[in-house]
Formats: structure tokens, C-alpha cells, sequence
């Protein structure tokens, strides 16, 4: 409280300085975006060109990195493993968003409205997006033993039977798969609730008097008027799980073999400990490649970038 | 981050890993931080860990004897490797620090980064005799040493479940034929013979290496080491790999080994709780025990030594796991300042070390150390380990470690693939001679 009072105390002085520079438009300019600018640039875009410049060198993390031109990149043409990794993380992102948008949309529709215990229930939903990955996938590790977790009592029954789900490739994939949605379904909740709640409620007392019903009104309204939500959630949701890591690092070490390798975890493996700095640099360029490709496409296609209204007509 | 060497501390690292990860991103810029004896003083640089203490002691009793002082940084575990790895040729690089030898330290061999620490040892004769001969040898690189044995030693001992054998009426083997009648014993009797941490590939890699090493001796891996992969050519690879593949046969791990940890505990409760007769694992297998099931540790843990194969033409008292950590001094360090370092890492031999050491719950390696062993918690497995290195014609260090960190993930991919059966042994053999 103590900065705060003087910062409100300057800011009328300030004011009518730089509405008269700026023709009474009272928009900041380019210096106030400079800090943040420049933090990008160092911390994001200089990283990304090093990593783009790596890929084309042999480096083994001391002395000096050696040119070799486009070796790492036919390496990573022919490396059957490479091509596993970037078709599992592809699956996952689909599987992902296939699993998770419908259950966050419900989910999120749902705690937008009033219901007795909705707020605890909310409460209680968005438990697991507090914990720190790490520390969930270790408790989901010991949750998945197969002698003394809960997957030697329950295994049997999905089909895993010793409790050997970590040890089958679709078992290992598919814990993957469940334990990263229940960790990030919640934030999606919150984004989709949000976007809920943002309806105009009198598009519902229309419908009601209409004789629209629940089910009716979902599709015919609630739906259309979080399409850009949707494409929101969307766009994290498939970013987030092209760049999924430390469950895979805990929970599977990309195994049994190299069934759950994923794109960030090769990259990993390669980078940290195999120290190839340079094969991992284009591991990690494809990888840039890829998720920035997609979310483009994805805001083109849905015609995200026009945001167009979702209340044009009202 | 390569594989975690001192296992017995995996537990709580894990939790840290992402942490670190994190930490090692922004010390690998290698700015601040501390390192560079620009200000006159040695920078020791240890793997923190429960075993440091023994360092901090030591750099005390340097201390009082030496004008240029040591200084000790603690580097937090996970994070080590990395950490070292990063700051070697800048100017914040240790003067003298803590390794693994081997692969550890062969691409700062390559690049000239180490001293060559054979003169030292050529002028004191007591050094070159204060430790055991297989000890400071499985630390050299290419014949020359450039480390100095300064922790306990872990080598690979089939421990295993005295009650669990006692109930079955079994004693532990003594040649494989025992082995294989074994694991009709404990399957018989619904126990798993052999906890295996499938999910952790490295544990799986220990039984690959000492049955090559029984096939066909140490000098198999040595001959891969200095000639490369076309040399795991060799047929007791093929062999070791088609007896992996039998063991899984027989079901000698269970059914559902696959799924198990290392470091999560599941395979050392498995094997605590009388659910699996044995555990072929590192010497630091007693102190996990030790803090998880402190019962079973004191009186149900039994130890023996890995047998002979049939037709095997390698020595059965070879030893593989991890000899030890050492110190290797940086070769930039010039005059009086080298000279410093090499009467810092000779105190690593001294009886007090020695004594540290074992008060701490290491076996140390040291020549002269059997008479010290009563002081330990537990003589007998101290006993036990201590002579099982020193008869030990050959200790051959975990393959993970001894080769260049570029063959580690494909190595471990390949073993974990083997015990799955998603390699057969040929494919296992072709495999490590593609890396």
C-alpha cells in the first residue's frame, strides 16, 4: 500500500504530458512495451535462433561446436526413432484433445451455472492443476505399481492383468494420456466456465419461453457462443500436449522401450544425456516447427484471428 | 542429467529433478555462481549427498596443513553431472572435483581438460599402493589415471530374503544349476525368485553385465571400450542376451517386472516384504533398506556372490557395479597451485579418510583398510564387500558410466528392450553394434 499511494499520486501529472505528444490519444507507446519486448527477445526469441544455429553443429556441451552442415538434419530423417517420437506425440495431441475438450466443456458448463455445491465441487475439480507435475506423477508412479499401488487391485479389470499396465506400450501411452488429463482438465474447466458465464442469460429466457430445453439450449446456444473459447482451450490444449515432458520423465522414462518416447522427451534424452547438443537442437527445431504450425493453422482455420463476435446480431 | 549414480539417495532426488533441471539451464550460462581460483584458493567440487560430510572433514584437516586453502562447493546431487559438464573449459571449472572415471570424464580426457595424475603416482610409490590395484585402475582412461579413489566402493552382490529362504528349505546359490532350481523353488511357492525393477532400465543393464562378464570375461567389455561397438560382436554378448531372454523364460522376474521401479522403491519393497527371493543390485541396496525397512536390513538381508555360467570362460570372482567416485585435478592449474591439488587428493588415502569413511557406512578402498572394517555398523557386510573387491581379478565398471555419456540412452533402450522381448539377442547384439 505504501508504493501504491504515491504511484496514483504522480500518474495526473503525468497524464497530460503525453496526451499532448500523442495528439490526445491517451495509448502508451513503444517504450512501455520495451521491457517486455526485450525480455522476450532475450529469453525467447535469442535462445530459439541459437537452438536453430546448434542444429547445424556437432556439439558435445564443452568446447567449442563444430559445423557439419546437414548431417544432424539426414540423421534425423533415417532415425526410426525419431519418426516413432513424432507420430506418438502426435497421437497424444490428438488423443488429448479428443479426451479432454468434451469433459472440460461439460465440466465447465456446468460450474458456470448455480447449483447447491457447485463452489465445492469447483473447489475440489480444481484441486489437481495446484500440485506440481513432478510431484503428481510421482504419486500417480506409485499409484501405477503393480505389486503395491492401486493398479494391482483395479488392473486386472481393465485388462492389465498383474497389474503390468507401465510395462504394455498401450498401457504406458494411455497412463500417460489419463494422468496429463486429469492434471490440466481443470484449467480447462476454468477457461470453459468463464466463457460460460459470459452468455447473456437472456439468450437463455428467450430459449426457455420458446420451449427450448436443456439439451436444446446447450447445442443451439451455449456451443456456438463459446466457439471462440473453444479455439482458446484449444490451442493450449494442443501445444501444451506437444510439449508434455516431466510426466513422461517420471512416470514411463519413455519406455517400455521406446513406446512412449514423445518428441520433448527425445529431445531430453539426446540433449541431457546423451549430451548430443547438436542432434537435440534439431530435434528441438522440428519440434518449434510443429507446434507453431499447428496453432497457426488452428486460429486460421476456425477464423479465430478475425475474432468475430460471438454477439454480432444481438 | 545422466543416470543417477548413487542410487541409495534416488528417492528424494527425483522429487528435485525438474527443479534442478531447471537450476542446471541457468548455471550451464555460466555466469556467477561459484568456481575460478583467481582468488588463490583450491575449488573442490563434491556430489552432495549423505557422504559429504567425509569431504567437509577432510578439507578441514587440509586446511591446517597447507597455505593455499581448499574450498568446498557442494553441488546438489541430480544436478551434478550437468553442472560439471557446463562449466569445464570456462573459467568457473573446479580445480579438483568429484567423478565417476570412465565416461564421466573421457570426453575431458579428449580435450586435455584433466591432469595425467601417473607421474604423481610414479613418485609415491605409497600412493600407488594405498589402494586396491582394481580400484584405481577401473578409474583410468586409455591406461593413464586421472583420478584418485575418494568414496566407498558399490559393487553389483546378489543380496537376498533369509526368511524367504528358510521357509522355502533353500539356500542361496552357488552355481547356476542352483540358480535355475531355485526359481522352479520360489515359483512353486508363489514367491517371485528375482525382484527386477523393469521401468529402470539400468538394474536390468547389471544383469547383462555380469553375465557377459561370466561368459566371457572382462576383457569383452574392455576390448569395446578401446575398439569400439563392432566389438560387442563378441559370442558371449550373444550368449548373455539368449540367457536373459531363458531367465525371462522361466520367469525368473515374474510377470510383471516390467512395470516395476527402482526408485520408487517397488522393487526393493517387493523384495523386503518377502514377495521376491532375491535382488541382484548395488551395494547401496543395504542403506535403502536401511531407511525404508530398518528390520529387514538388520537381520532378514543375506548377501552371496553372482555365479558361474556353464561353459563360461570368465573369472566368477570379477565383480561389476561401480569401483568408486574419484578425484581428478583440472590441468589448468600451473605451479604451486597443482602442486597444492596433488597433496590435496592424497589425503583421500590417508587412515583418517579411511576412518571418516566407515563411520559413515562406506566401505572404503584403501589396501590397508580390512583392519578398520570392526568399526563399521555392520563388519560382516563391510567384510564381505571389502574382500569380495579385493580378491576380485577385475572390477568392471557399470557400462553406462564407463562409456562416453552419447552410448547411454541407446544402451539402456536396448537392454530394456531385450528383457520385454521387444529385441531377440540377436537384435540385441545388432543394436548395440549400430550405436
Amino acid at each position: 500500500m505504501a508504493d501504491a499511494a504515491p504511484t496514483r499520486a504522480r500518474r495526473p501529472a503525468r497524464q497530460p504530458r503525453r496526451s499532448v505528444g500523442r495528439a490526445g490519444v491517451g495509448r502508451p507507446g513503444v517504450v512501455w512495451a520495451l521491457p517486455g519486448a526485450l525480455f522476450f527477445v532475450f529469453f525467447a526469441v535469442a535462445p530459439m535462433l541459437l537452438v536453430g544455429a546448434l542444429a547445424f553443429t556437432d556439439w558435445d556441451g564443452i568446447g567449442t561446436p563444430s559445423w557439419t552442415g546437414m548431417s544432424n538434419w539426414s540423421r534425423l530423417w533415417d532415425d526410426p526413432e525419431t519418426h516413432q517420437a513424432i507420430r506418438l506425440s502426435l497421437v497424444l495431441t490428438v488423443l488429448t484433445w479428443v479426451f479432454q475438450t468434451p469433459l472440460a466443456l461439460l465440466l465447465g458448463v456446468w460450474a458456470a451455472g448455480r447449483q447447491r455445491n457447485r463452489a465445492v465441487l469447483s473447489a475440489v475439480f480444481f484441486l489437481p492443476l495446484l500440485g506440481s507435475s513432478v510431484a503428481l506423477a510421482l504419486v500417480w508412479k506409485s499409484l501405477l505399481d503393480p505389486n503395491f499401488g492401486l493398479v494391482a487391485d483395479i488392473g486386472p479389470a481393465l485388462g492389465f492383468a498383474d497389474g503390468d499396465l507401465l510395462g504394455s506400450s498401450n498401457g504406458a501411452f494411455g497412463a500417460i494420456l489419463f494422468v496429463t488429463a486429469w492434471q490440466f482438465i481443470p484449467l480447462h474447466t476454468l477457461i470453459y466456465q468463464g466463457g460460460a458465464r459470459a452468455i447473456p442469460r437472456s439468450l437463455y429466457d428467450a430459449a426457455a419461453i420458446d420451449g427450448a430445453g436443456t439439451v436444446r439450449q446447450f447445442f443451439s446456444i451455449t456451443l456456438p457462443q463459446l466457439r471462440n473459447t473453444v479455439v482458446t482451450s484449444s490451442v493450449i490444449m494442443v501445444v501444451g500436449a506437444l510439449t508434455f515432458f516431466d510426466t513422461v520423465l517420471i512416470l514411463t522414462k519413455g519406455g517400455p522401450g521406446t513406446d512412449t518416447t514423445i518428441v520433448p522427451y527425445l529431445m531430453y534424452k539426446n540433449g541431457f544425456q546423451a549430451f548430443d547438443l547438436g542432434y537435440a537442437s534439431a530435434v528441438a527445431t522440428i519440434l518449434v516447427f510443429v507446434a507453431t504450425t499447428v496453432s497457426l493453422l488452428l486460429v486460421r482455420l476456425t477464423g479465430f484471428a478475425a475474432m468475430r463476435s460471438t454477439r454480432e446480431g444481438m | 542429467m545422466r543416470i543417477p549414480r548413487s542410487r541409495s539417495t534416488l528417492r528424494a532426488s527425483t522429487l528435485t529433478a525438474a527443479v534442478l533441471l531447471f537450476a542446471t539451464a541457468l548455471t550451464g550460462c555460466g555466469s556467477g555462481g561459484p568456481g575460478g581460483s583467481d582468488d588463490g584458493s583450491l575449488d573442490v567440487w563434491v556430489y552432495q549427498d549423505a557422504s559429504t560430510k567425509v569431504q567437509r572433514e577432510v578439507i578441514k584437516r587440509f586446511n591446517k596443513t597447507s597455505d593455499i586453502k581448499a574450498k568446498l562447493t557442494e553441488v546438489p546431487g541430480e544436478g551434478y553431472s550437468d553442472k560439471m559438464r557446463t562449466s569445464m573449459g570456462t573459467p568457473n571449472a573446479p580445480d579438483v572435483f568429484f567423478n565417476w572415471g570412465g565416461g564421466s570424464i573421457s570426453d575431458f580426457v579428449r580435450k586435455d581438460m584433466l591432469l595425467d595424475l601417473d607421474p604423481a603416482i610414479a613418485k609415491d610409490p605409497e600412493l600407488k599402493k594405498a589402494f586396491i590395484p582394481t580400484i584405481l585402475d577401473a578409474g583410468a582412461i586409455d591406461g593413464k589415471h586421472y583420478g584418485i579413489p575418494m568414496r566407498g566402493m558399490q559393487p553389483v552382490i546378489l543380496f537376498y530374503n533369509k526368511e524367504v529362504f528358510e521357509d522355502a528349505g533353500a539356500s542361496p546359490p552357488e552355481s547356476w544349476d542352483d540358480l535355475l532350481g531355485l526359481i522352479d523353488t520360489f515359483k512353486g511357492a508363489g514367491v517371485t525368485p528375482f525382484a527386477l525393477a523393469g521401468t529402470d532400465a539400468w538394474t536390468e543393464l547389471m544383469w547383462v553385465e555380469y553375465l557377459v562378464d561370466r561368459y566371457g570375461g572382462a576383457g569383452v567389455f574392455r576390448k569395446v571400450q578401446s575398439r569400439g561397438m563392432a566389438a560387442w560382436d563378441d559370442p558371449a554378448v550373444l550368449k548373455a542376451a539368449q540367457t536373459v531372454r531363458d531367465l525371462v523364460g522361466r520367469g525368473a522376474f515374474g510377470k510383471n517386472y516390467k512395470s516395476v521401479n527402482y526408485t520408487a522403491d517397488g522393487a526393493s519393497t517387493l523384495f523386503a516384504k518377502g514377495k521376491a527371493a532375491m535382488h541382484l543390485m548395488g551395494s547401496w541396496e543395504y542403506a535403502n533398506q536401511k531407511a525404508n525397512q530398518p528390520a529387514f536390513a538388520k537381520s532378514g538381508l543375506g548377501w552371496t556372490t553372482f555365479p558361474a555360467v556353464p561353459g563360461g570362460s570368465g573369472d566368477p570372482r570379477s565383480v561389476v557395479g561401480n569401483p568408486t567416485n574419484y578425484w581428478s585435478v583440472n590441468a589448468k592449474l600451473k605451479g604451486d597451485e597443482r602442486k597444492t591439488a596433488i597433496e590435496f587428493v592424497k589425503f583421500a588415502a590417508g587412515q583418517d579418510y579411511s576412518k571418516d569413511l566407515i563411520a559413515n557406512g562406506d566401505v572404503p578402498t584403501t589396501s590397508d583398510a580390512a583392519a578398520l572394517l570392526a568399526e563399521h555398523e555392520n563388519p560382516d557386510y563391510a567384510r564381505f564387500q571389502y574382500d569380495l573387491v579385493k580378491r576380485a581379478p577385475d572390477f568392471t565398471l557399470s557400462w553406462d558410466q564407463a562409456l562416453p555419456a552419447t552410448y547411454t540412452p541407446p544402451l539402456q533402450t536396448a537392454v530394456q528392450k531385450l528383457f520385454n522381448g521387444q529385441l531377440s539377442p540377436a537384435g540385441f547384439v545388432d543394436a548395440l553394434k549400430g550405436m
